[in-house]
């Protein structure tokens, strides 16, 4: 019975990955269906470093960039036809180059996890980083390097011209590659990460090399985040020096968190979350990027589990039926803090914009007078207000749901 | 040559002493809340851009006062709100939140401020050369940064080990419950440590805008090598962030303005190599070229053979 629940919550995922494209197959949709799918892989494997190892890695990005650029020249290979195989397996290159680095550079930077792991990462990360702009014949330079994918022999007359025939190859990997991560935390070698993780100690006085426990997972890592290079490489068809630098160590850490470290699941929603807001919310806002720094500054604070965290925190209320006790208070606290925070978007907008008016949602607001900044900074207050005086009732109400029922005596 | 080595030695020290203002206070704060802040060089960077506001209004010398105590309010406010919040959920979280701060700050200079970069000037006074050497000059604005350093250097010194506020601070480092238990407020210690740290990468920030350009990347830039030094030095360590200071300052100052690199290597060793070489890059390296990456090299090693650092202490 658990088999079967747990299998039809694999075929689901394996459906929605193929379903999507029957959803939209716009261009823009396939693009954002693609970056999802490298997204989900690169923060699933960061996942499996600081989420299941313990270990804060500041440097992820750079075996996801190893393994794009030895992707993307394996495609140059194959179009020289020094090579010959199929594009198919190209994410598999990008993974072993990943898995290569990782082994290099895990031998020495797992030997402690906590503060000096994550500045290993970090230096290891800069330099790597920095090189790139230095040798310019295996990178690029700033340019990057770029290759086609059509060449290569076609799988079943398949050549890889569209996005979307990129799309299903991708999430045919997407779904092995989750598969195997998911396989991975259930071998010995992942529950040990997660023992190592929680009290190294201990697990030294068992029996187990810590650091080799580590070694075993960093590894891992290493090569699952090549093999996003590798889906890289084959749907953008090039790699700059961007991809293995800091900005893209600091999205996947980004990712995994939001998503929450904590849970499987959690890296795959935060990848969603993140790919969307990245895709449509740059065409609504110039300042996207501030809004994802609020936001992820706010995910810290407040939902320290991240979003699958915050679901999960409703397993007992849902257990015991009393989910829907929380709705009201839900309510009473939701729809003023989304005012809220709308109303303080609309005051950066207002602030930012060089128009006369701003098309706000379904309004038009007229940033130059004073009245306007005088009413959305009222709703602003007023809803502030209104969160203080419902949130203790939404604090009585959780608790009432989650407190342990006391023992009858008997 | 020797002007050339003087004058490296000469930058390689204003450098250096401009990175330990930084690298003092994020020092410090971690010895005090064993959290590296990654927000610390934005701090930095908050600093320029308010003194650089304040300049075109009052000039450079209110700005010089003013940008770092606003800078140290909203250090402190960070401290009471954010991370005394995360706190409780471990120190991955902190580290996450001051690597979110980073990003947040940077994005809300580039609102407020814009995203090109800003004309900000040193004072007139200091515009003249402070001394001509080898026919270069050297300009009086570097002089009155080495002074500033120095003076908070020893500053910062006598406070923490002559004052009683500085005793208390040392106390609540090691010891923070029988502080506690004595009367004093630690919360608040480590707010006001925060505070002042905060305030201290400001007055850096102030005195180095007109020099290193005032621009959103400018934390960036510092922010990876503060970290650099305070690892390197031993986490924790003042001292050791001095030492280490001076030593990156140098290394990039003197590797910069070298100009030798792997060919003159190869002709010492009698060696040549064919233009077309496959690792052609490799073969005609400089050292100016590398002089970025060298912190991160020293770092590596550092945490490969010396995991504390140089002073840092033994680990339990």
């Amino acid at each position: 019975m658990a088999l079967l629940k747990k299998s039809a919550l694999w075929i689901g995922y394996f459906v929605v990955l193929l379903a999507l494209p029957q959803l939209s197959d716009s261009i823009l949709a396939v693009s954002i269906y693609n970056q999802m799918a490298i997204a989900i892989v690169f923060a699933l494997s960061y996942n499996m470093l600081l989420g299941q190892g313990g270990m804060l890695s500041f440097g992820h990005a750079v075996y996801f960039g190893l393994g794009g650029f030895m992707a993307v020249h394996a495609l140059i290979l194959i179009e020289f036809e020094t090579v010959y195989f199929s594009i198919i397996y190209i994410p598999l290159v990008g993974g072993l180059i990943g898995l290569l680095a990782a082994l290099f550079i895990g031998s020495f930077s797992t030997h402690k996890a906590g503060t000096v792991f994550a500045m290993i990462s970090l230096g290891i990360g800069e330099l790597i980083a920095a090189s790139s702009l230095i040798f310019v014949s295996f990178f690029g330079g700033e340019a990057g390097v770029s290759g086609d994918r059509t060449f290569g022999p076609p799988l079943f007359g398949v050549e890889f011209l569209q996005d979307v025939e990129i799309y299903y190859l991708a999430a045919a990997w997407v779904f092995i590659a989750t598969l195997f991560m998911y396989l991975f935390t259930q071998t010995p070698a992942g529950r040990m990460a997660n023992a190592v993780r929680d009290n190294p100690e201990r697990a030294e006085f068992i029996g187990y090399s810590a650091r080799r426990v580590r070694f075993i997972s960093f590894c891992a890592s290493g090569f699952f985040a090549g093999i996003a290079g590798g889906l890289f490489a084959l749907n953008y068809e090039f790699i700059t020096e961007e991809n293995l630098n800091a900005i893209t160590s600091g999205r996947v850490l980004l990712m995994a968190y939001i998503g929450g470290l904590g849970y499987f699941i959690g890296p795959i929603v935060g990848a969603v979350i993140l790919t969307l807001m990245n895709s449509l919310l740059s065409n609504y806002s110039e300042l996207w990027m501030l809004y994802l720094g609020i936001m992820f500054l706010l995910t810290v604070l407040f939902l320290p589990r991240g979003f699958a965290g915050f679901i999960m925190m409703h397993q007992v209320a849902w257990l015991r039926g009393k989910l829907a006790t929380l709705i009201v208070p839900y309510l009473l606290t939701g729809i003023p803090s989304l005012l809220f925070l709308l109303s303080c978007v609309a005051m950066i907008e207002m602030n930012h914009t060089e128009q006369d008016t701003l098309q706000y949602l379904w309004m038009e607001l007229n940033p130059s007078t004073l009245l306007t900044w005088i009413i959305v900074a009222a709703i602003a207050v007023a809803s502030l207000i209104a969160i203080r005086l419902s949130l203790p009732r939404l604090r009585e109400a959780w608790e009432s749901v989650n407190a342990i029922p006391e023992k009858e005596d008997g | 040559m020797l002007e050339v080595f003087i004058f490296a030695t000469l930058n390689g020290l204003v450098t250096g002493l401009l990175l330990f203002m930084l690298a003092s206070g994020l020092t410090l704060i971690f010895s005090m809340m064993g959290v590296l802040n990654f927000a610390h060089a934005s701090f930095y960077m908050l600093g320029a851009y308010f003194a650089y506001s304040i300049s075109t209004v009052l000039g450079f010398w209110p700005g010089l006062i003013f940008a770092p105590l606003i800078v140290g309010v909203l250090g402190a406010f960070v401290e009471r709100y954010g991370l005394r919040r995360v706190h409780q959920s471990g120190h991955v979280a902190e580290l996450v939140f001051t690597f979110g701060l980073a990003f947040l700050i940077e994005e809300a200079v580039q609102f407020f401020w814009g995203p090109d970069t800003k004309n900000y000037q040193s004072p007139e006074i200091l515009d003249f050369p402070l001394f001509t050497l080898f026919g270069q000059e050297f300009p009086a604005y570097r002089g009155f940064m080495i002074g500033i350093s120095v003076m908070i250097f020893i500053g910062l010194y006598t406070l923490l080990t002559r004052s009683r506020v500085g005793i208390i601070i040392q106390a609540a480092i090691t010891h923070p419950n029988t502080v506690a238990n004595l009367g004093h407020n630690v919360p608040f210690i480590f707010m006001g440590v925060f505070g002042v740290g905060t305030a201290l990468a400001a007055i850096a920030g102030v005195i180095a805008g007109p020099v290193l350009t005032t621009f959103p990347g400018m934390a960036l830039v510092l922010g990876s090598i503060v970290f650099v030094i305070v690892v390197i030095g031993g986490l924790g360590s003042l001292a050791g962030a001095f030492i280490a200071s001076l030593l990156i300052g140098l290394l990039q100052s003197y590797a910069i303005a070298s100009d030798v690199g792997m060919p003159d290597l190869l002709n010492l060793l009698g060696l040549e190599f064919d233009r077309s070489h496959p690792l052609t890059d490799l073969w005609t390296l400089t050292l100016p070229q590398i002089a970025p990456i060298l912190p991160f090299l020293l770092l590596v090693l550092v945490l490969i053979f010396r995991p504390t650092g140089l002073l840092g202490k033994r680990e339990q």
